[in-house]
């Protein structure tokens, strides 16, 4: 197969790079110029858009003898990933970046140039295991279950993921890096990247308030609806978030409080108690379905509400274009913009069966 | 392999690589540092002083107009900055530089450096759309106030779409006005006719691994009489100029190119001409809304033809530059999108944009560079691939843009 492998200057998609060389494919190294202006050196562990991780991909290409290109998708990344970002929250939502980059850039920007100029997939350094039964891709967890991105690949579409590939799946990431220093690579050692690529210094917070600016508005009791305290914008806030939330008074009972919901056009916070960041009922749009097929009537099934969050048993039924789902366990600080995504549990790594973009918990 | 991107390095000439190891190995029994008083540096100093007499005679300066240099983008630098502080030093009002928006970034750069950190005030000087700056277009920046102009910088040739500036008739302007002028001749030694005296230049870059000598090997022929502070200071070397001590066999190797190249200039120029003006008429043939940038090429320009003879350079209508690139790479024709100091990340040339082409045409470009290994078999060979690589790369563009207008319609971000 003809095989375009997006190199990050990570050190998982290099050695993704080079298994799939490996395995006999013709492979050709692009690294994605995310960012107008890149910084020059990597500061600190975020971010891989840097020069030097273009260089360090680069120095990884040619190490596996393969041509290697940098590719701009600066402004589709801009438009679709980064402003996309800034507007869920300031709607009062909390998206995750990383999935949006997934389905906008690395599976349909990159992806569709590459199926056009006559590659047959594009391979990734994510942990997830990828395989196709029955001309169907089944996306399932990661052997590395402290690693497992099967969740930010959740929302692909089946016709997506018929043109992926996932050479690590199968691994854990100790012997991705033992197997990068095997094969001489130098990145084997580099940190691994954590948090959003275009927030270098990870100060989430001021990188939206210069983005949106000041939108005042109060925090109120959810029970007694009395004002608590007052704030520069919904947007610093999460559901499910207890700290920084600037009341100075403690709960009448002591107990702490906590995010439940956020009103962007009143710019009303409510906090409460924990107890009440339970979720019992949750409403998504936007569903996608990984396999390509439908969930057929109620499945009992487990749900994940976050990339790096606990699960819990859920019923899941769709109607119309939207998946309601109740939860039988416990799930809590659950926010509308997060995806819910649904596995099948399964010996062989946990089968994502379909996905959608919350918009309404109960 | 099919070779098409001369412009960006071409190959050592046989006759540079025998120099080159030649003085290597005298370098291994006894070459001294050719500032050295014994034998073995005198040696040296001889084989450097050669070579300084055969750049100087090739090219038609004097051999004390020879600063030894590791390269057009030291050679660019040094006459930027060095004239420039040296005009200012004499005259506090002396401050304009006047530079051609189609410069390589060699020169851009440094000129931006000097208006950022060294008090100095940029005029662009406008092309045409050939790529071409105009007589009058100096005359008219010179003479909003023509006793603050530092320096002039316009390049003999265009690296990109090869058109050749009217490098007399401009430094005959600066002339007029005692203003010194710097000229990039980087792409034009060996293809086109440069004489340093006649063209009445103050300064002129050149560069080895252009015209199939060694990397890291350069020079700038400076006039006798102007004044130029120094880069780097150390044992005085080049006239006090350029410190450091030199790479001999890489200057040795480097006049021998000179020498070889621009004796054969003549006839090799027309080869290369008759071979681009074929490759030309190929890929028009392929792809017949395919755009040459830049001058036609038919007619003189500096006493020689108005667009270098090796260069070719297209816009392919609705195709992304990098997409060709790859396309015609993994079929072993290796060309360029700009210059290569840009090629990592692709941002539309701004040579085009200064051209007044529009940034997604711009995008969409390539530059097919012809040299002394060149032959018909190369012509041939980008003529079987050609058709075929633009319209799979105009398909890819195609399928960026519907992704985008669907994107845009549904309002779905």
């Amino acid at each position: 197969m003809r095989v375009l492998a997006a190199m990050s200057g990570g050190v998982d998609s290099a050695v993704a790079a080079a298994r799939a060389v490996s395995a006999g494919h013709d492979v050709v190294g692009v690294h994605l110029a995310l960012s107008a202006k890149p910084g020059t050196l990597r500061t600190g562990a975020r971010g891989c858009c840097t020069v030097e991780d273009a260089r360090d991909a680069r120095r990884v290409a040619d190490i596996l003898g393969i041509p290697f290109y940098v590719w701009d998708f600066a402004e589709r990344f801009g438009a679709d990933v980064i402003e996309d970002f800034v507007a869920e929250y300031a709607a009062g939502r909390t998206p995750n970046p990383c999935m949006t980059c997934n389905e906008k850039i690395k599976f349909e920007a990159l992806l569709d140039k590459a199926t056009a100029l006559g590659f047959d997939a594009v391979s990734t350094g994510h942990y997830a295991r990828l395989s196709h039964v029955d001309g169907a891709p089944e996306l399932r967890r990661s052997a590395d279950l402290g690693k497992d991105q099967s969740y930010v690949l959740a929302s692909l579409t089946s016709d997506q993921l018929r043109n992926a590939m996932f050479p690590l799946g199968d691994s854990v990431k100790s012997d991705v890096r033992a197997e990068a220093a095997e094969r001489g690579l130098m990145v084997a050692d580099k940190p691994d990247s954590h948090d959003i690529c275009f927030i270098p210094d990870g100060d989430t917070q001021a990188f939206l308030g210069k983005k949106i600016g000041n939108r005042p508005g109060t925090l109120v009791d959810d029970k007694t609806g009395a004002v608590l305290g007052r704030h520069t914008g919904v947007h610093g806030f999460t559901v499910g978030q207890r700290h920084g939330l600037g009341i100075d008074a403690p709960a009448p009972d002591g107990r702490p409080r906590y995010v439940l919901s956020l009103e962007p056009v009143s710019g009303t916070v409510k906090v409460g108690a924990r107890e009440e960041l339970a979720v019992r009922e949750i409403v998504g749009q936007r569903v996608r379905w990984p396999s390509g097929r439908p969930i057929d009537g109620e499945v009992d099934c487990v749900a994940q509400v976050r990339a790096h969050g606990g699960t819990a048993p859920v019923t899941a039924r769709v109607q119309g274009d939207r998946m309601h789902v109740t939860v039988d366990g416990e799930l809590r600080g659950v926010a509308p913009g997060q995806t819910i995504v649904l596995y099948a549990p399964d010996p062989g790594g946990d089968i994502v069966l379909g996905s959608a973009r919350i918009t309404e918990t109960g | 392999m099919t070779y098409l991107d001369h412009a960006a390095t071409t190959p050592m000439l046989p006759s540079a690589i025998s120099a080159m190891t030649e003085a290597m190995a005298l370098h291994g029994s006894a070459l001294g540092n050719a500032s050295s008083l014994h034998s073995s540096g005198r040696k040296a100093r001889r084989i450097v002083e050669e070579a300084r007499e055969l750049i100087a005679e090739s090219l038609g300066a004097r051999p004390s107009e020879v600063i030894f240099t590791a390269g057009g983008t030291e050679s660019d630098n040094l006459a930027l900055k060095g004239i420039y502080w040296a005009r200012r030093n004499g005259d506090d009002r002396k401050r304009r530089v006047l530079v051609s928006a189609i410069e390589h970034h060699a020169v851009l750069d440094a000129a931006q450096w000097l208006a950022d950190e060294a008090g100095a005030e940029l005029t662009w000087l406008e092309v045409d759309d050939f790529g071409r700056v105009h007589e009058d277009t100096l005359r008219a920046a010179i003479a909003t106030n023509p006793d603050d102009v530092a320096l002039v910088s316009v390049m003999w040739a265009n690296n990109e779409v090869g058109t050749v500036n009217p490098v007399g008739e401009l430094a005959g302007v600066c002339t007029e006005h005692g203003i010194p002028f710097h000229t990039d001749a980087v792409q034009a030694v060996g293809e086109l006719p440069v004489d340093f005296a006649a063209s009445g230049a103050s300064a002129l870059t050149l560069t080895g691994h252009k015209l199939g000598g060694p990397y890291g090997a350069g020079a700038l022929l400076l006039g006798r009489d102007v004044a130029c502070v120094p880069l780097l200071h150390g044992g005085g070397q080049e006239r006090d100029v350029r410190s450091g001590t030199l790479d001999v066999p890489a200057v040795h190797a480097f006049a021998t190119a000179v020498e070889q190249v621009t004796a054969e200039r003549a006839v090799r120029a027309e080869e290369l001409a008759a071979l681009r003006d074929e490759l030309v008429a190929a890929v028009l043939r392929k792809v017949p809304d395919a755009v040459l940038n830049g001058d036609p090429g038919q007619s003189a320009v500096a006493d020689g033809p108005s667009r270098l003879p090796g260069n070719a350079h297209f816009t392919f209508p609705g195709c992304e530059g990098d997409s060709l690139l790859m396309l015609l790479d993994a079929q072993g024709i290796e060309c360029s999108t700009g210059s290569a100091c840009t090629a990592g990340v692709a941002q539309p040339s701004h040579v085009l944009l200064a051209m007044g082409v529009e940034a997604a045409a711009a995008r969409g470009s390539l530059r097919f560079s012809l040299g002394h290994t060149s032959t018909s078999e190369d012509v041939a060979a980008l003529e079987a691939a050609i058709g075929p690589v633009v319209e799979r790369a105009r398909s890819a563009g195609i399928a960026g843009l519907r992704r985008k207008a669907a994107t845009q319609e549904s309002g779905v971000r």
